[in-house]
């Protein structure tokens, strides 16, 4: 396949960045979309060109670093796929495709398609976690936890931090990213105790970190790979009015 | 290229932790319920709440001009003697339309201060046309939608409540201001009216079922019946409140 | 032809306490030096990496007292590629009350290790498994439950008790969050400065101790020193020296490549884990190998057709011209062989010829069988998710024709030589996790990669590491060791930056781990590592003469980073052809075709190599120190599979 890429350029934060176009050619339908951008980096490093900075590391779609918004899309057309798992065989030949960086103040772009997402871990600092220092828990099977319970914690802990919903949302908003997490911790008996006081840390964090509120349009789970569901967020709500009260 | 170099022995040159903030230093957000996004959405539901509940009365209120003149002017004149003789006249309606202009300034105000800290949010918009994968439209509907609905409440007022804008002027009963201002010369009027009406409906369509969502009241397992509720309530306003004035157009309600 | 390396003084565990393996590890916790509180948060602990091992040990660390700087390469910790864990954590919990024990674990880990591994490490270990995973629960880990609400648990790789926790098919980066989170609450209380994108590059050696790193700061290109007390690397495996590997793309040797580089020994570089059941490669472009679940094995039928060079569809070969070889070979194990017997048989079928897909590198692992007995939706129910990965990747659709399949590299039981307390033979560096070779002898058994990194990080460094800190302090770091290393680095970096060369980095590492699949990879001989040790430094040369780096060093620059990482693979994946050449018995993952029984099966030589090689740099050539090993507890035997 031939394909045209119009790729967003930006040497630094500083750097007001524009769309470059490249020009692909015999890109083999097995390739993922990262291997495509490798082919395109390698003739540019032996032009003498910068090559194309982009983020990835474990590239099957787990380790949730890699990430960027191709024809307008947070990690692509592709469903429940994270962009290290999107194959060229999605493409038409001859297509013309936008690539972008994830987009949002919070987010500033370091270089090219490389965002600095470092929010998310301030997020969690603020309270995603049970105070347990190593060697004070107590036995595994002293607490037991409802199946239920314990699946939907599963579920909303999934969340792999790539931020496709604070790219995908119109307002900006890390709501699933932090419902997600407080959502894991809040359903199961170990995260009780600091559950008031989580929900209300980390919500209060998302905002001074500058990501916009949610007005609950969906787009967030719309595009996250690993499809944390919407009713992560009504659960962050309820505890954080509860938390408030 | 400068190095920052730690000089001698580590173990002496190390400042307490206490005075050295980890790095980078978090920002922190001081302030209330009000000021975070979470607060300023409850406020926008209950808000959004009480004028549902009000338009939802005001429905079945206007429903009564199918009764008649005397049935739906009586009603009208309830609604200023509400409570009388224990309280004075046109009392309770006063506190009701207090609370509705309360309710609508501070829906107006979290919602703009929302959208606002959302451009914020996102100050570079993509180059390529954003697809819309779940119920995007609801975005403008609400903002500019909003917007729309409170033009056209003031519109509405200056219509049917002073008469001012209103063929048949101030001095008139309100059943004969409905009938001459939804006049079919008034085509304009009325047309405006089905908009402003069909804007409330997807308005409501999205903002009933959001704001379940906003005060956590929603679930994984009540999504669906409560995307359904939504539809219908917004359906059943919708249809409500056309019914007069295409009813005044076809002469039904003369 | 030369000799490549010459022989040192035999090398011994000084920290490892005698007396009955039950108590050892209490007697040496008992016996380490205490710090008193109050100095704790004057003492700095450098932690190179943030992966099970690296983020569990900077959290206690923290939680402990210490003044902790972590670094990592990607953009935050939780991104280290102990995520990519599937199938589960091995623990001796014994919550069913099949039989199992510490003691078993101990022996089932000796005797995978094909007698490699020193007991009273792995006797440690499957003590403090049972902990790990009462901490993980706490820190609400959502490991998989049965209705009951207690913890499930599967039998993993062949072991015969149910051992393995879980949590569905995502079990690393379940661990590795609770382990972040841990983390970032210590960087929240400011006991840990966490340095994300920072990519360690030389360690400081001063006065014969560790006593800092040197690390480019990736977005900037900044060199910086940072100095410590003690220095922890936790920078994970080297399995990307092969380039294709079920590794992430950033995981490199650069770290414990210079810490080598700087007099700590390299223990065991040859053996290499190769697992059966990877997705194939495709085509020249291919950056990486995705792993398929063992547990895949336990429904699929593995086979090729019978004769060479068969082009048809699957579909379109009847049964009598199939070659069902695991099952031929092996009657009583069938499909369910260990790694490595399944990774070779299918590698042997494959040079026959007889191997299926794009360059006849794969074999079939056919659901038909399955799918008639269990029905569709029990083998979705039970494999959907990896079914759905296997197709997202190949674009073929396995419930309608055999997956194909490949064995591909793994893990490296190999790494820094440690004592009993993790510590190197640099004093102040500690090597936990892939990063060492501590525990696992020549064979990993599945699930105990992350019960060793967790083992490591949360319960055995935060107790070893006290001895050695309070019987500091160790005096001032000599400024011109620090400036040395930093000068180094700076140099190297000037170096692959000024040539004008026309091949890129990705290139060399390619052709370099072609070479190191085909001449030191599933099956090794004299022959082939002597070809491989002629033609990596003819490479390595070429490279340094002519590899093409663009770009800058002071700003984001990913061209120089893997320049770097690629250049320290060179120097490595000579030394593992070393190891691999003077090793001439088979043990574990590590196969000389020479020595095998009548039976093709790895063939050990006790009395010759029933020892650790742990290997110092030598400016001419390696020097090989002798650690031998004894079997006070578990008789050392063949292992069958037949
Ligand atoms: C696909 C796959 C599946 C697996 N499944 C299982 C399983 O089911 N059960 C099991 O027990 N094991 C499994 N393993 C093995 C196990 O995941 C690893 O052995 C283990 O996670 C290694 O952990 P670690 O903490 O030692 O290193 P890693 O997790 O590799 O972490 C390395 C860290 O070091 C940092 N680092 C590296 N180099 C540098 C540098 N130069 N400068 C700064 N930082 C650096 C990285 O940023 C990273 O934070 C699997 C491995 C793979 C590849
Ligand atoms: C004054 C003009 C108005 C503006 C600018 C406006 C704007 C908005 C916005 C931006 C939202 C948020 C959307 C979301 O949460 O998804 C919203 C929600 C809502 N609006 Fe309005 N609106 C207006 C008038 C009204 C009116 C007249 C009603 C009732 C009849 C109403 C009822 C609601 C309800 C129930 C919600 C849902 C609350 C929630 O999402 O939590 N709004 N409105
Ligand atoms: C198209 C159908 C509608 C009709 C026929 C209608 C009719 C009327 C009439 C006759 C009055 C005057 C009542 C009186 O003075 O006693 C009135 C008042 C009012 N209407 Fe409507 N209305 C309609 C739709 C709406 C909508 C959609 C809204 C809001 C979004 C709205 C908001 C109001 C308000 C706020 C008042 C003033 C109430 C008060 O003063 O207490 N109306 N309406
Ligand atoms: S919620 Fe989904 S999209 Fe958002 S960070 Fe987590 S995995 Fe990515
Ligand atoms: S897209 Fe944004 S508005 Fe809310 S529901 Fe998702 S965070
Ligand atoms: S590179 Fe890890 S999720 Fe894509």
């Amino acid at each position: 396949m031939n394909l045209t890429l119009k790729v967003w350029r930006q040497r630094g934060p500083e750097d007001k960045g524009r769309m470059v176009t490249y020009r692909v050619e015999d890109v083999s339908p097995d390739m993922s979309f990262l291997e495509m951008l490798d082919v395109l980096n390698e003739r540019l490093i032996l032009e003498g060109d910068d090559p194309v900075a982009f983020d990835h590391d474990c590239r099957e779609g787990i380790c949730g670093m890699c990430g960027m918004v191709i024809n307008g899309v947070a990690h692509g057309e592709q469903v429940a796929t994270t962009t290290c798992q999107l194959h060229m065989r999605h493409f038409e030949d001859n297509a013309v495709i936008t690539i972008e960086p994830w987009r949002a103040a919070p987010f500033p772009v370091v270089k090219d398609l490389v965002v600095d997402r470092s929010a998310f871990d301030r997020i969690i600092q603020a309270g995603g976690f049970v105070s347990v220092p190593a060697g004070s828990a107590p036995d595994a099977h002293s607490v037991p936890v409802k199946k239920v319970d314990a699946d939907s914690a599963f579920d909303a802990a999934t969340c792999i931090g790539c931020g496709a919903c604070v790219a995908a949302c119109p307002n900006g908003s890390a709501s699933l990213f932090t419902a997600a997490k407080i959502t894991h911790l809040g359903l199961l008996p170990q995260g009780q105790p600091e559950r008031d006081s989580r929900a209300k840390a980390m919500v209060e964090q998302m905002d001074a970190e500058g990501f916009g509120g949610c007005t609950n349009t969906g787009e967030c789970t719309a595009v996250c790979p690993k499809g944390i569901p919407l009713d992560t967020i009504a659960q962050m709500n309820r505890d954080y009015l509860r938390a408030s009260k | 290229m400068t190095a920052t170099i730690e000089r001698g022995s580590a173990t002496a040159s190390v400042k307490p932790p206490a005075d050295a903030p980890a790095k980078p230093a978090r920002p922190r957000r001081r302030g209330g319920f009000l000021s975070s996004s979470n607060g300023k959405k409850a406020v926008m539901a209950v808000t959004g709440a009480v004028m549902v509940l009000f338009l939802v009365g005001h429905m079945a209120g206007n429903l009564k001009s199918f009764f008649g003149a005397e049935s739906f002017n009586s009603y009208a004149a309830f609604l200023r003697t509400m409570g009388e003789p224990i309280l004075p006249h046109r009392t309770l309606l006063t506190i009701v339309e207090i609370g509705l202009v309360v309710a609508v300034g501070l829906h107006m105000w979290s919602a703009i201060s929302l959208a606002r800290r959302a451009r914020k949010a996102r100050p570079v918009r993509y180059a390529a046309r954003r697809k819309s994968r779940a119920n995007g439209y609801a975005v403008h509907t609400m903002r500019y939608g909003g917007v729309v609905i409170v033009l056209f409440v003031v519109y509405h007022l200056l219509d049917l409540t002073f008469g001012v804008a209103n063929p048949a002027g101030g001095g008139s009963t309100p059943y004969e201001r409905l009938v001459e201002g939804f006049a079919p010369s008034r085509w304009w009027v009325t047309l405006f009216y089905v908009l402003a009406v069909v804007m409330v409906g997807l308005h409501l369509r999205h903002g009933l079922w959001s704001a379940f969502q906003t005060l956590g009241l929603a679930g994984r397992r009540s999504y669906r019946s409560l995307r359904a509720a939504a539809t219908g309530l917004s359906a059943l306003l919708v249809v409500g409140f056309l019914a007069v004035p295409v009813a005044v157009v076809l002469g039904v309600i003369k | 032809m030369t000799t490549r390396y010459t022989e040192g003084e035999p090398i011994r565990d000084t920290k490892a306490p005698d007396g009955p393996i039950e108590d050892r590890w209490e007697k040496r916790k008992f016996g380490a030096k205490l710090v008193n509180p109050a100095n704790k948060r004057k003492l700095n602990v450098i932690v190179v990496g943030t992966g099970l091992a690296g983020g569990s040990a900077a959290a206690t660390l923290g939680e402990l007292g210490y003044n902790v700087k972590s670094f990592c390469y990607q953009d935050t910790p939780r991104r280290a590629h102990s995520i990519a864990a599937q199938g589960g954590i091995n623990a001796a919990k014994n919550y069913r009350g099949d039989g199992d024990s510490i003691y078993r674990l101990f022996y089932d880990t000796v005797k995978g290790g094909d007698f490699r591994a020193r007991e009273s490490n792995v006797y440690r270990l499957a003590q403090v498994s049972v902990n790990i995973i009462d901490q993980a629960v706490a820190q609400g880990v959502p490991f998989a439950r049965e209705y009951g609400g207690l913890l499930d648990t599967r039998s993993f790789g062949g072991a015969q008790v149910s051992r393995t926790f879980y949590a569905r098919g995502q079990t690393g980066q379940q661990l590795l969050l609770g382990a972040y989170q841990a983390l970032e609450r210590q960087i929240a209380a400011g006991t840990v400065e966490m340095h994300t994108r920072h990519e360690m590059l030389d360690l400081i050696v001063s006065d014969g101790r560790a006593r800092g790193v040197i690390v480019r700061d990736m977005v900037t290109g900044e060199i910086e020193r940072h100095l410590a007390d003690a220095v922890v690397l936790a920078s994970g495996g080297y399995g990307n020296v092969f380039f294709l590997s079920t590794n992430a793309k950033g995981c490199n040797t650069t770290a414990i490549w210079r810490a080598h580089r700087r007099g700590a020994m390299f223990a065991n570089p040859c053996y290499t884990q190769i697992h059966p059941t990877c997705i194939p490669v495709s085509g020249d472009y291919q950056s990486k190998l995705t792993l398929m679940s063992e547990s895949l094995r336990n429904d699929g039928r593995v086979w090729v057709p019978l004769e060479r060079g068969d082009a048809r569809p699957a579909s379109e070969i009847p049964e009598e011209e199939r070659d069902y070889y695991l099952e031929r070979i092996y009657p009583a194990f069938g499909n369910l062989v260990p790694r490595d017997i399944a990774s070779r048989a299918a590698k042997n079928v494959c040079d026959e010829g007889r191997g299926v897909g794009p360059g006849g590198l794969g074999v079939y692992l056919d659901f038909a069988d399955a799918i008639r007995r269990l029905g569709r939706d029990a083998v979705e129910k039970k494999y959907g998710n990896l079914f759905e990965m296997y197709e997202r990747i190949t674009g073929e659709d396995p419930y309608a024709q055999p997956m194909r399949i490949y064995p591909a590299v793994h893990y490296t039981m190999g790494g820094l030589w440690v004592d009993y307390d993790l510590q190197s033979t640099i004093p102040g560096l500690f090597v936990i996790g892939e990063a060492n070779f501590s525990d696992h002898g020549a064979n990993r058994l599945g699930a105990s990669a992350l019960m060793q990194g967790l083992a490591d990080g949360y319960f055995v460094l935060p107790t070893t590491i006290g001895d050695y800190l309070a019987n500091g302090p160790y005096g001032e770091v000599d400024e011109e060791a620090v400036a040395e290393a930093e000068v180094a680095v700076r140099e190297k970096i000037a170096r692959l930056l000024s040539n004008d060369g026309d091949r890129t980095a990705d290139s060399y590492h390619r052709e370099l781990g072609k070479l190191m699949w085909d001449y030191c990879g599933m099956e090794r001989t004299e022959e082939s590592l002597r070809k491989a040790l002629e033609r990596i430094p003819e490479l390595r040369e070429e490279f340094w003469r002519n590899v093409k780096v663009s770009g800058e060093a002071g700003e984001l620059n990913q061209a120089l980073e893997r320049a770097g990482r690629v250049a320290d693979f060179f120097d490595l994946a000579e030394l593992m052809c070393v190891d691999a050449l003077h090793r001439t018995e088979s043990c574990g993952g590590h196969f000389r075709a020479e020595s095998q029984d009548a039976d093709g099966e790895a063939l050990r030589d006790d009395e010759h190599f029933a020892y650790v090689a742990a290997w110092e740099y030598g400016e001419q050539g390696p020097i090989l120190h002798k650690e031998d090993l004894d079997y006070e507890y578990v008789k050392m035997s063949q292992r069958s599979y037949k």
